[in-house]
């Protein structure tokens, strides 16, 4: 019993501190990365004995202490308690949701097996969608508690934005589970171990092509960024549902931002992209299809496989970043259209297909 | 009995992290009040009455057509998981599920409440 709980507390602690770590390294990509992009230098003032690290000492050490020393303005005429409970509400479900994604295989540790899995629920898929869902809350509730015009355009633009692409979502889930026929990561995960033909990895991607496209691209507007930045749309309301937000509670809502690019990034991974599988690695180690062979300890095949989800999600990380710094933002009738006319029928269109060659290839 | 510990050791790990961020900002934050500080931004204006009035009838449709069609979704899960054994009448099944849900689609399309202006 207590070893279960000293276990699982690692795990969490582990993912926390991976997820917030994840989150502090993409503010820095995206800082860096615009200034890249549009030609500029980009953070580079904050150094510690002349130290600036190319702007990381002023992404992630300067930006949240002074963050965190600045006055917490609360307007008059606010509902004090939601708007102090949306930046919570919001950072919550994004945090427990990227703790359900499966970062390695089963280690074993002498008697003990430990699935590497901080929430090990066997119905994780549903579990995701829960969590990811509760995140409209957060806007909901920042956009209503500020008593502001903008904040509650924000929020109510943010809110509809979310519930549509929701659907589109999870459609695109239900085809993976359909393909897999799990809802449990893991099992997903494993099913995705083996070659086609000894050669090509039977990652998702080749049997949910387009689900893979449907679920990145909703993924992304779920994240309320660029080009689907319409509930912030600084140009027109100020800061969207953020804007009577200062201090700790802003960067717990840009926080959020960050963490969910690293669930979409996680989530497209596990289910397309072979999650910590590597291409030729077994148990035991590598075993090349053209007869070469690497014996490696348990430990060792553990951590490679750890690292290896580390390093994709943090390749679609960088993606999205790529993208809301290379598209501008849609109008919001395009944003419907596209949402409910056709992302939510190519979904459907994607099911239907599926299960007909599932039922067509398994007789 | 594991699922469900390590469902609450996450909840409240997480949940203690979200406590601590927003109390340290409370504590270590200056406070200072000034008339204009409080006031709700409207780009420099003084902000003409409460926010909390009418919005467009637009963003409830939305959410009424979404609870309809996230049900959907809902029972598919289940489906989904148990579609090896169901097969082609399991199948057949859903198909006239989505095709009544489909016309419902049609339908909320001819109306026009998918279009904004």
């Amino acid at each position: 019993m207590l070893t279960l709980i000293l276990i699982s507390a690692v795990k969490a602690l582990i993912v926390v501190a991976m997820v917030l770590n994840l989150a502090g390294i993409l503010g820095w990509v995206e800082r860096k990365g615009s200034a890249l992009i549009q030609d500029r230098i980009g953070a580079n003032r904050a150094a510690i004995f002349g130290f600036a690290g190319a702007g990381l000492v002023n992404t992630l050490l300067a930006d949240p202490i002074k963050f965190l020393t600045k006055e917490d303005v609360i307007p008059r005429g606010v509902d004090r308690l939601l708007h102090t409970l949306a930046p919570c509400v919001s950072l919550f479900p994004a945090m427990v949701a990227f703790a359900v994604v499966p970062f390695g295989d089963r280690l074993h540790v002498g008697e003990l097996v430990v699935n590497l899995q901080a929430i090990e629920v066997d119905v994780g898929v549903l579990f995701l969608l829960a969590m990811t869902s509760l995140g409209v809350y957060g806007v909901v509730l920042g956009g209503w508690a500020s008593n502001n015009r903008l904040s509650l355009l924000g929020g109510i633009r943010g809110s509809a934005q979310m519930i549509s692409y929701e659907l589109a979502m999870g459609l695109g889930v239900v085809a993976v589970v359909l393909t897999y026929g799990s809802l449990d990561f893991q099992e997903i995960v494993r099913r995705q171990g083996h070659m086609i033909g000894g050669w090509i990895p039977s990652w998702g991607i080749l049997y949910q092509p387009l689900a893979f496209l449907l679920l990145l691209i909703a993924g992304i507007a779920e994240t309320k960024r660029a080009p689907f930045d319409l509930p912030e749309g600084e140009s027109e309301i100020v800061s969207g549902y953020f804007t009577e937000y200062s201090g700790i509670k802003y960067l717990m809502f840009f926080m959020t931002d960050f963490v969910e690019i690293a669930i979409v990034s996680a989530v497209v991974t596990t289910f397309f992209f072979g999650g910590w599988q590597i291409p030729f690695l077994g148990s035991q180690g590598f075993v090349f299809p053209w007869g070469w062979s690497l014996a490696l300890p348990h430990v060792v095949v553990v951590l490679l496989q750890v690292a290896a989800y580390m390093v994709k999600v943090f390749v679609f990380c960088c993606l999205q970043v790529l993208v809301r710094w290379s598209m501008p933002r849609l109008r919001y009738d395009q944003l419907m259209w596209f949402g409910w006319k056709v992302m939510l029928p190519l979904g459907l269109a994607n099911l239907v297909v599926t299960a007909l060659v599932l039922l067509w290839v398994r007789g | 009995m594991q699922q469900s510990i390590s469902v609450l050791v996450t909840f409240v790990l997480v949940g203690g992290l979200v406590a601590v961020m927003v109390s340290l900002g409370w504590l270590l934050g200056p406070r200072t009040e000034t008339p204009a500080k409080g006031e709700a931004f409207e780009c420099g204006n003084p902000p003409s009455g409460s926010a909390w009035g009418r919005f467009p009838v637009k963003f409830y449709m939305t959410a009424i057509i979404f609870i309809i069609f996230d049900v959907e979704v809902v029972f598919l899960y289940p489906w989904a998981v148990l579609f090896d054994r169901l097969g082609w009448f399991g199948f057949a099944e859903m198909l006239v599920f989505l095709t009544v849900l489909g016309f419902g689609l049609l339908y909320v399309w001819q109306k026009g409440a998918l279009e904004w202006d």
